[in-house]
């Protein structure tokens, strides 16, 4: 027990290499890797809501020596969703994998897949702020490398801009890494928390701050800084689609976060420096930029990657409201949404698998032929809506209270207007899917996808609807998160 | 001269801007690989110039060695080459594989190739 957040990271890390050796059945030993994860990351939750915080010496090590592991509320809840998220992915993809990836090349996605995997992790629960570089970096590469694996040529160039836009991100987080170590003297961060408001008004810890909110915005996909992530979800196969959507901007946040919050603190953050002045601008720009843009996109994929660039907005927002409520909804969102998303691309995945296509033309009339694939896909686009009764609402109702809390009436008729434009572009793809008549119905591949990738999706459609009726569990987790983040 | 004192934070600034500008301007992808690299490279010289402490020498345990420079920032930069020549070869990879699939490594021509976007 006392080793799990180690083991978290580790047990993916020591299975990608038989990945790598063994030429068959490395299904079973991703499925292995995910599911093990997935307990183990149930179990560190349990342990958190009994004790607040856990601390791991790497190597028995104590800091400054050692590098410390410290795994917190927040961390444990991103744990929950990133292993979740693993989980079902692999268990759903045995067949997308195979229909759309070289059959030389299976062993070495999962591979990947695993090393992705132990990099989010790694980020989610070191104490160290240099750790936090190499954890990224061997997250991108892992994904640079999946995403170039899709079956469009267009793949290799979306892989590539990933690819340089993405290292410039890593590397800027690299200089305030090393800016703050020029004034500190340390990489852990509870000792960072310690030793910069003595000094935070230096020109070098600023400079540190500004890299480093630019390179993890770039991760984060925040508005303008977003360019990358449309072609990457289009293009990558439908596994890696799902993943990343539903799990690596929310990695980058949860270092926003842990940045923002333990390192630099709420008080220099958003009392010195006013980072929410820009913040909330960008935020709302994000929200209807990106929603309006997805209202004109044809393909379905790419409607889904938009909403995902405004969602991030959302989350975004709630962090710049800079106070315990907003960061409790930017907490949720950053679930629930992780959650809406995955069920909506798996959704899609099992579309790219029977018709071939996620163009919406290609679409038409599929709400008949396939019911339960559809279906999936229409409450998982309420609750990106925000419909009541859906996880996506329970999400947007905590943002509006917190920005009335602030007297921030704009911001909440903003949250509100930008809801219609979703209800737009998620209408025009149930117009298409079930009031147009059209090729997929007409196609001979009209049977439904199979049961085993039924099951995770309407999984996830399922906690969906639970958690808009049952807010105890995320609510409850991010509020205490929160406070904690908010108050160490 | 205080400016000639940090002097090599200078070249790290200078080389940071040409790295950034050849990653931005450039359409040939090979040169943008070697323009990440450049950028890369001025991060790395940034930690090795930040652990140098005057008149000292390495970090090792020997007679009439009482100043020694900051071992810990070299051994970061390892870690950061290591990465930067991985995000390289992948790189270097994705240009071949673009090559095989459009004839081209010139982002222009590879945008008109596709012809939406």
């Amino acid at each position: 027990m006392e080793h799990l957040p180690v083991l978290q990271v580790v047990i993916p890390l020591v299975l990608a290499p038989f990945c790598f050796v063994m030429a068959r059945h490395t299904w079973l030993v991703a499925l292995a890797g995910s599911v093990l994860s997935l307990v183990c990351s149930v179990l560190l939750l349990i342990q958190l809501l009994a004790v607040g915080t856990v601390d791991y010496f790497v190597g028995g090590w104590p800091p400054p020596w050692g590098i410390e592991l410290r795994i917190d509320l927040l961390g444990g809840f991103v744990l929950l969703l990133v292993s979740l998220i693993a989980a079902l992915v692999v268990t759903w993809a045995h067949d997308t994998v195979e229909s759309e990836i070289r059959d030389d090349q299976i062993n070495l996605f999962w591979c990947m897949f695993l090393l992705c995997l132990t990099g989010s992790f790694g980020i989610v629960v070191t104490g160290d702020v240099f750790n936090v570089f190499v954890f990224l970096e061997i997250t991108s590469l892992s994904t640079y490398t999946m995403i170039a694996l899709g079956r469009d040529r267009r793949a290799l160039m979306a892989s590539f801009r990933y690819l340089v836009m993405g290292t410039v991100g890593a590397t800027f987080i690299l200089i305030a890494v090393g800016l703050l170590y020029m004034m500190t003297g340390t990489l852990n961060m509870a000792d960072l928390a310690v030793r910069l408001p003595a000094i935070q008004d230096t020109t070098t810890v600023r400079a540190a701050f500004a890299f480093f909110t630019v390179g993890v915005s770039l991760k984060i996909a925040l508005f303008p800084l977003h360019q990358w992530l449309p072609n990457a979800y289009t293009y990558a196969p439908s596994a890696v689609t799902v993943f990343l959507a539903a799990t690596s901007t929310k990695v980058s946040l949860y270092v926003l976060l842990r940045f923002f919050f333990t390192v630099f603190g709420a008080d220099y953050v958003f009392g010195d420096l006013h980072v929410d002045y820009v913040l909330l601008p960008l935020s709302i720009v994000a929200i209807f930029v990106a929603s309006i843009i997805a209202v004109y996109q044809e393909d379905l994929k790419r409607i889904l990657a938009y909403s995902s660039v405004a969602q991030i907005g959302y989350m975004t927002l709630g962090i710049s409201l800079a106070n315990a409520q907003g960061l409790t909804a930017a907490i949720v969102h950053m679930f629930n949404h992780g959650l809406i998303k995955g069920g909506l691309f798996l959704a899609v995945g099992g579309l790219c698998l029977r018709i071939g296509s996620t163009r919406l033309s290609d679409l038409r009339g599929a709400g008949r032929t396939m019911p339960w694939t559809m279906g999936a896909i229409v409450i998982g686009g309420c609750a990106l809506i925000g419909v009541p009764l859906t996880a996506g609402f329970v999400s947007k109702w905590y943002l509006v209270i917190a920005a009335l809390e602030k007297d921030m009436w704009y911001v909440a008729v903003a949250i509100f207007t930008a809801s219609i434009i979703a209800a737009a572009y998620v209408w025009r793809v149930i117009e298409h899917l079930y009031f147009q008549q059209g090729y997929a119905e007409a196609s001979t591949l009209r049977s439904e996808v199979p049961l085993y990738m039924l099951l995770p999706t309407w999984l996830l459609i399922a906690m969906l609807i639970w958690l808009g009726i049952d807010t105890d569990l995320t609510v409850g987790i991010a509020e205490r998160a929160a406070q904690s983040l908010v108050a160490p | 001269m205080i400016w000639f004192d940090y002097y090599n934070y200078w070249i790290v600034i200078v080389l940071m801007m040409v790295g950034l500008y050849l990653v931005m301007a450039r359409h040939n992808l090979a040169r943008k690989v070697i323009g990440l690299n450049v950028f890369q490279t001025s991060v790395f010289v940034f930690f090795i110039s930040m652990g140098a402490v005057r008149d000292s020498s390495a970090p090792i345990l020997a007679e009439g060695i009482t100043q020694y420079a900051n071992p810990l920032t070299h051994v970061l930069i390892l870690t950061a080459i290591v990465v930067g020549v991985s995000t390289t070869s992948l790189a270097l990879a994705l240009i071949v594989r673009i090559n095989e699939e459009y004839g081209s490594i010139d982002e222009e021509r590879i945008l008109l190739l596709d012809g939406d976007d």
